[in-house]
């Protein structure tokens, strides 16, 4: 092989390793890409029971379908080990889909420390969460209660009238997080950050 | 001294390296290496190739007495001899080692060795970074061993380290789990752009791609999937690690995460990894099927195309790991056909090897042996998949010892197997001296029987509901339990064997010749055995 040759034959192997090391670090990438993708696959096709995280408006004119009952079930799951009591002023709501409905939760913090939490709803089936929206939700802001405290969360939602024929049953369900530690780190104030993923906003 | 280095294999091939040293003087590394540092310094594919194959079987019986740990609990129900919170490590360290530790270094191994030789390169066409993708592997495994160590134990969540598993509720010494990961992948992706690079440049004039063996062509298409989705495990374990370590909520539903996105970046990660584990394999069936049918590889041109076909739907089946996670139905039943559909281009690859030897004049040497036995039984884990595929059937299987069962006849009497195969088929070359056919054979049956006697009563056990990843189970599972345990400690002591034969082998036998397989064919029989140091300098006539 020719000295020539040789080089020739070293530049095209740094140029396919340059190429190569690009793909890698491309995938790296793609693999951080996806956490943004995976919520946008699952708002796009309503899947995994995530609901609207922000208010939203009932539109003007939506026709309540007296025709269909949905039993609407509600539900509180508070961790292993936390010291906090929540649970839905009503266990089981008939809704008709387009009917505007007020509820609550009654939540009382039984431990002996002021505890900041946050709730995370999931709809149950999945392929309902995108017909179910909430209006006004105490999931949209962080919940703080001193110790011993006991409150009322409201919550305001109605069902979509095109929800598939197949529901009958919806579960809402709530995980209530214990966020005091990691609020307590950052270092703006409470009520600014209580405030600061509940901007309502107008649905489109 | 001197008489008994001359006398292996390593004396051998320095000899043959100073004779050869004429003509491969075009080389910059060019020195008669010796000592330690021939090892350390190498950038010689074939030394290299060396490293990775001893490594391999280190860490081979490193997770192999894990995983005797594990069946010794498991012999009786009840808690026996170690702490949960130790057989959880004892798992977890099993899986990661095996997968990151035996099989893929092993597959390295064979690739450095083999692949230039068998398309009559030189060398591989990075030999520095090859080198470096070598030598930080053993640091990895250290660091991954050390943690068990540490206070609060080693990971101890399942090598799939789901979260919240491996953030909120793992061991302080989860860091290190994640360092190790990190250098694993850096040393797989490194070994795989080296395949890539040495494929498409170092060819010899006329080595066409559709006369490539089957083996160069399935490690191509397995560096490109390790290349595609070792950064995405990367960037997996880094998303864990600033999870638990650096206040980031990835998988914290409380701070906006989702522990379920964990499973879907794993295994989008972890479905391509376990073709990665197994496309190299189909390529050594290749090879030595033919060799001892006496006949063509039947099907040569549908071989390459089924093995593209696997890898590319590779990335359209990771959740079918997760059916039981909550999915839309239009989700599942997506999953269970593509699923099913993979099984159509491995059926290609199986009917082929049936078909090179039907009508062939069989010779049962040992490599046949190993190849025959893992079409069988891989046959076997491949139609256990398939009921897995089902999504109604996999809510029963999910988490039993039916996937255990599943996926260690695909790794074990399929992955090792093939690796075994290779390493009979292939000693004569490395060595310069046929191994021990007696003992081999020995080898042969008893891990033949005992890998039975260890995987398929866990179907069983499995379908009777028995959960994985538990020390303990309820008292009806006893029974089938003790003749696993049993067979695993049989099949355990048969790899001793081997170790044994490998070992005589290195150290003498008789003589090989150039081509100790009649039949077979390929580059690599033309050069003598054991290979010279240096291979192909002038490159070879192909026709």
């Amino acid at each position: 092989m020719g000295i020539g040759e040789k080089k020739d034959k070293q530049k095209a192997n740094k140029a396919l390793t340059a190429k190569l090391l690009f793909a890698v670090v491309a995938m790296f990438g793609f693999g951080y890409a996806l956490v943004p993708l995976y919520d946008v696959m699952c708002d796009a096709l309503g899947i995994n029971g995530k609901t609207n995280k922000v208010a939203i408006d009932q539109p003007h004119g939506m026709a309540i379908d007296l025709s269909r009952t949905i039993d609407v079930e509600l539900m509180a799951h508070i961790p292993s080990g936390m010291l906090w009591q929540m649970k839905p002023k009503v266990r089981t709501l008939q809704v008709h889909p387009g009917q505007v409905i007020q509820t609550a939760y009654l939540a009382k913090n039984l431990s002996q420390q002021d505890t900041i939490v946050q709730a995370v709803p999931s709809v149950s089936p999945g392929i309902a969460a995108t017909h179910f929206n909430k209006m006004e939700c105490f999931c949209f802001t962080r919940q703080p209660l001193k110790a011993g405290e006991s409150t009322e969360l409201g919550l305001v939602f109605y069902i979509e009238p095109d929800i598939p024929d197949s529901i009958h049953t919806l579960t809402l369900s709530y995980t209530v997080f214990d966020i005091t530690d990691s609020v307590e780190q950052e270092p703006k104030s409470v009520a600014m950050l209580t405030n600061s993923t509940a901007t309502p906003r107008r649905s489109e | 001294m001197k008489t008994s280095i001359e006398s292996n294999n390593i004396g051998s091939t320095i000899e043959s390296e100073l004779v050869a040293s004429d003509t491969a003087s075009s080389h910059d590394d060019h020195h008669a290496p010796s000592g330690w540092t021939r090892w350390v310094f190498s950038t010689n594919h074939k030394d290299i190739g060396t490293l990775y194959l001893i490594f391999s079987l280190t860490m081979f019986f490193i997770g192999g007495a894990m995983a005797m740990v594990i069946r010794a609990e498991l012999f009786q129900p009840g808690l026996q001899l170690v702490e949960p919170n130790f057989f959880n490590q004892m798992t977890t360290v099993h899986g990661l080692i095996m997968v990151f530790g035996a099989v893929m270094p092993a597959f390295t191994g064979l690739a450095n060795w083999m692949i230039p030789m068998m398309i009559g390169a030189p060398d591989m066409a990075l030999p520095r970074m090859n080198n470096l993708s070598f030598w930080i592997l053993p640091f990895a495994f250290l660091i991954l061993l050390a943690s068990l160590f540490t206070e609060g134990g080693g990971p101890n969540f399942g090598w799939t380290f789901y979260a919240p598993l491996s953030t909120t509720y793992s061991p302080d010494s989860t860091a290190l789990f994640v360092f190790s990961v990190h250098i694993m992948g850096i040393s797989s992706i490194m070994g795989a752009i080296n395949v890539i690079v040495t494929i498409f440049n170092m060819r010899a004039p006329g080595m066409t791609l559709m006369k490539m063996p089957m083996f160069v062509w399935t490690w191509l298409i397995t560096a490109f999937l390790l290349i595609a989705v070792m950064p995405v495990l990367a960037g997996a374990v880094t998303m864990v690690l600033t999870d638990k370590y650096f206040g980031t909520s990835f998988f914290d539903a409380a701070g906006g995460g989702d522990p379920v996105m964990f499973q879907h970046i794993f295994w989008f990660f972890g479905h391509p990894e376990v073709y990665i584990m197994i496309l190299p394999s189909f390529g050594i069936v290749s090879a030595i099927v033919p060799a001892f049918s006496g006949k063509k590889l039947f099907g040569y041109n549908s071989m390459v195309y089924a093995t593209v076909s696997i890898a590319l739907m590779s990335f359209l089946v990771w959740a079918h790991h997760m059916f039981t996670t909550g999915m839309p139905v239009f989700a599942e039943l997506f999953f269970m056909y593509c699923t099913m559909l993979i099984s159509v281009p491995t059926g290609v690859k199986v009917f082929n090897w049936v078909a090179t030897m039907w009508r062939g004049s069989l010779t049962f040497e040992t490599p046949m042996l190993f190849a025959i036995a893992f079409i069988v039984l891989f046959t076997i884990g491949g139609f256990s998949g398939l009921m897995l595929a089902i999504v109604p059937a996999d809510f029963q299987y999910h988490d039993t010892y039916f996937v255990v069962a599943h996926f260690h006849y695909v790794l074990v009497s399929g992955a090792v197997f093939s690796i075994m195969a290779a390493a009979y088929y292939w000693l004569p070359k490395w060595t310069g001296n046929m191994y021990n056919q007696r003992l081999s054979l020995w080898h042969f049956w008893t891990s033949l029987i005992s890998v039975n006697i260890l995987f398929f009563p866990m179907h069983f056990l499995g379908l009777a509901g028995m959960p994985r990843r538990i020390p303990d189970y309820a008292i009806q599972f006893a029974d089938v339990n003790q003749i696993v345990s049993i067979g695993g400690f049989a099949f355990g002591l048969s790899q001793l064997l081997f170790l044994w034969v490998v070992i005589k082998c290195i150290k003498g036998g008789e003589k090989a010749p150039a081509k100790p397989w009649e039949r077979a064919e390929g580059l690599e029989w033309t050069v003598p055995s054991p290979a010279p140091h240096h291979t192909f300098d002038q490159p070879p006539k192909i026709d």
